[in-house]
């Protein structure tokens, strides 16, 4: 009984704001898979494409809601104590392993407390702050935390927690278990067989603990290595779900104009992709405030967002993308406003040094945007180089600080404690990666304030203390910030129920049908 | 002719070595280094997470050591591991090497095939309305850019026509078996292999043309003419036997390429072959793969020259004597 009213109350929220009709069991579904994923082994890799196929296979204890309230997934229901130091998750009790051998509160405590730790950077930055992981029965599992960790809800989205299977990796060398090229995992779909530079078959879990779920019979992803060929393969029918950023934008118009194809840039509010030019604020025009604001001030990022992204999306007002928590508009505003621009880069005295801008080696879209912002900045009098690179390159030369000007998109993971602080403390000032405080800005007062945020326990004194931040950000603009990049998810009308969570095509398809 | 081969394939070993030390060279000189890549696709990497991926690809040594383990490796026929792709590199490169094959050498065949014949053809009509159209069409196919033509074939023989399938090496999810899957390839074969074929198939029909014509005006073929031996005999046993050799030459410059796979083809085409496994391996600087791929090809390159250089003493006796 208990089982069937949670799954009432799931699909209740899953089903909100989607097609209300009856789901239809049966069918394939055939999508797109770009880059080839290099492993599918989610708890060892965690990058995009891995997370995307996989997302299908492991799962974790919570799912998230397009506004980011925790769903339940392999944990039926948690409590959170008053004091935010003890977080108690309740599991389904008839979930087995693709293996047939079944899911414990063991297997949590081994993923969380042994597993990732070793293998997760970001869900170690999180672990940081739990004191320990214990199960006092087979169905419960709580996190006891050192002290509160504001995002600590937010951490138990699949591509952070994997959960995998104690009896498989316990005791083995993780990267060299014969297992990663069979994943077993708890999920709505069983791995199958992965053809390289082919296809990654996944099958139906007939043993998936909520009865009726999933619905489709098959999934198969296509690797399609050419831009060009993913659009081709969804006009001819070959494919019929292209998840965001699977083709140019240019090509977005014409696809989407065909019969029975529908278009979304929902599922990424939990990711957040926000995205900006770092710029270099410790030497050159760059290091002057007036010059980074000028750059704001000269960017046509409406524009940007009609002519290059269809549309899709939002200009970015803050460090701190509209979907994720503490989100604050009141905040200083950089309209498209040239004049503005040429005003306070004569009050700087810019003398006409030309500045290096490197476009982000991801297709061409990235290099036209290069190309506009070029235009933008060389009518208020900014001289501009566009300098060529490939990803390896673009990732030494940003790691090496060897830029004025740099595109990049980050992901926020839904709370700035987890995707934003780390692009503006000054702690994070290290050479040799890419994704720390690669711009060099350093405030005091904003590492303070970071700080006190992540570790406050009530909503309002985090939103107090992030605002805060966010003012101060826009005024000083350590980085040009542009978008919160809409990626279209493009598929065929009749498929339903394709995005329902914040994580989107990467959560899985185990709510998908096709209407017949 | 033994002895001939042993000191050909000695010579072609220290070479090998000589090509595996300057590529190593070359592609660590490239900026970039793979653990950064691949923390860079986990979303976010911190210090350690780099360190340990550093230190399981060996790039925390020096580069001298990294060289001498990779060529003791090589010496053990071992191309050494993928971290990228969690797999032995020789694993990679012999899944893709079928299909791989199967491009390349149906490339080879028709653009050996056809351009040859279109060349004597043309030869033989030379100055006529057909050696112009063969001219034409040669100069066409040698001047399109392959990447446009693969774009133009799936456009118009997969789109619009819906004759063709336009990527992939067979039918996924097709589950086909036995002589239906053989056609489900072929079919998938015809436009990549044949966009791959058309610029050596107009330089063989080029160079067939512009050698038979040389040859029949030498003085052997006005002997055999005075003979009063056939034209035809005379153009198939004299004329086309010598304007071969450099035929020849080329054919065996095209075969030692067909292992290292055909990059934009395989890309457009969705081909799972070796050239897609380069290129993947150059974006992600997945070292090893690519030294693997180079290694595999810099040897089937001499192989075939080898094979060449045969082929020469068995179609011109003077070079044997010599």
């Amino acid at each position: 009984m208990l089982k069937k009213l949670s799954l009432l109350a799931a699909t209740f929220i899953v089903a909100t704001g989607t097609a209300l009709a009856d789901p239809v069991s049966g069918g394939r579904a055939n999508a797109v898979i770009q880059p080839e994923p290099p492993s599918l082994m989610l708890g060892l890799v965690q990058n995009g494409p891995t997370q995307m196929v996989a997302g299908n296979l492991y799962e974790s204890l919570l799912r998230y809601g397009p506004d980011l309230e925790p769903l339940p997934q392999l944990a039926k229901s948690w409590e959170i104590s008053e004091d935010g130091l003890t977080y108690t998750f309740h599991l389904y009790d008839n979930v087995k392993w693709h293996d047939g051998k079944p899911f414990s509160a063991e297997d949590v405590v081994f993923s969380a407390d042994v597993f990732l730790r070793e293998t997760h950077p970001r869900l170690r930055q999180s672990l940081k702050y739990v004191e320990s992981i214990t199960a006092p029965d087979a169905n419960t599992v709580v996190f006891k935390l050192n002290e509160p960790f504001g995002p600590f809800i937010g951490i138990f989205e699949v591509g952070t927690m994997p959960m995998i299977p104690k009896h498989i990796y316990e005791g083995t060398d993780y990267k060299a278990n014969p297992a990663n090229n069979t994943p077993i995992g708890t999920g709505p779909f069983k791995f199958v067989e992965w053809t390289k530079g082919s296809h990654i078959l996944l099958t139906k879990n007939e043993d998936y603990y909520i009865d009726g779920l999933p619905y489709l019979d098959e999934i198969y992803w296509h690797i399609i290595p050419d831009a060009a060929s993913r659009s081709v393969a969804f006009e001819t029918g070959v494919v019929d779900i292209l998840p965001g950023g699977s083709v140019e934008n240019f090509d977005v118009p014409r696809l989407t104009a065909m019969e029975n194809t529908c278009v979304t840039d929902k599922g990424w509010e939990f990711i957040g992709p926000l995205s900006w030019m770092w710029l270099n604020n410790r030497e050159g025009p760059t290091a002057d405030k007036r010059f980074r604001q000028a750059v704001m001030y000269a960017m046509d990022r409406e524009f940007a967002k009609d002519a290059l992204w269809n549309g899709l999306g939002k200009v970015a007002q803050s460090p701190v993308s509209s979907s994720t928590r503490f989100f604050s508009d009141d905040v200083s505003q950089y309209p498209y406003d040239p004049d503005k621009a040429r005003a306070l880069l004569e009050e700087m005295g810019y003398d006409g040094t030309p500045v290096r801008l490197l476009p982000l080696p991801y297709g061409e879209t990235w290099q036209r945007w290069a190309e506009a912002i070029k235009q933008n900045l060389e009518e208020v009098g900014v001289k501009v180089e566009i300098v060529a690179t490939d990803v390896a390159g673009w990732n030494q030369k940003i790691s090496d600080w060897d830029y004025d000007l740099a595109f990049t998109y980050l992901y926020q993971y839904g709370d700035p404690a987890l995707g934003v602080a780390r692009t503006y403390v000054s702690s994070n000032i290290a050479k040799g990666s890419p994704w720390n405080n690669v711009e060099g800005y350093e405030n005091a007062k904003v590492d303070e304030l970071f700080a006190k945020a992540a570790t406050a326990v009530s909503k309002e004194e985090r939103q107090a203390l992030y605002t805060e931040v966010q003012q101060i950000l826009t005024d000083d603009v350590p980085v040009a910030w542009l978008l919160e990049l809409g990626f279209p998810t493009i598929y065929r009308c009749n498929v339903k129920d394709l995005v329902t969570t914040a994580i989107g095509v990467n959560d899985g398809f185990r709510d998908a049908y096709i209407e017949k | 002719m033994l002895r001939f081969i042993a000191m050909r394939l000695v010579k072609a070993a220290i070479i090998l070595i000589a090509i595996v030390t300057l590529n190593f060279f070359l592609i660590h000189a490239a900026p970039g280094d793979p653990a950064a890549v691949m923390a860079g696709e986990a979303g976010a990497a911190d210090d350690i997470f780099l360190e340990q991926l550093r230190e399981q690809f060996g790039l925390d040594k020096p580069l001298l050591t990294q060289l001498g383990l990779y060529l003791g490796g090589i010496i053990q026929l071992d191309l050494g591991f993928s971290y990228r792709q969690q797999m032995p590199v020789a694993d990679l490169i012999f899944d893709r090497l079928p299909a791989t094959l199967l491009l390349t050498m149906t490339a080879f065949v028709i653009s050996l095939v056809l351009g040859t014949l279109a060349g004597v053809l043309a030869s033989a009509r030379v100055g006529k309305w057909s050696d112009t159209l063969i001219s034409t069409v040669a100069l066409l196919f040698y001047a399109t850019p392959l990447y446009w033509a693969a774009l133009m074939a799936v456009l118009i023989f997969s789109v619009q026509l819906n004759w063709l399938p336009g990527f992939g090496y067979e039918t996924v999810g097709g589950n086909y078996e036995g002589l239906d899957r053989v056609i489900d390839i072929a079919k998938h074969l015809i436009l990549p292999a044949t966009t791959l074929g058309l610029f050596f198939m107009a330089v063989y029909m080029r160079m067939t043309r512009a050698s038979m014509l040389e040859v029949s005006t030498l003085d052997f073929v006005k002997t055999a003419r005075a003979k009063g031996l056939k034209p035809s005999i005379i153009q198939r046993r004299h004329v086309f036997r010598n304007a071969l050799l450099p035929v020849v030459t080329l054919a065996g410059l095209q075969a030692g390429q067909l292992v290292g796979g055909a990059v934009l083809t395989e890309t457009v085409f969705a081909w799972p072959g070796i050239g897609r496994l380069m290129f993947e391996a150059l974006a992600q600087r997945d070292y090893n793969v690519l030294l693997g791929v180079f290694f595999v090809s810099a040897a089937m390159v001499l192989l075939f020259n080898l094979i060449t250089d045969i082929l020469y003493r068995v179609v011109d006796p003077r070079i044997r004597a010599s």
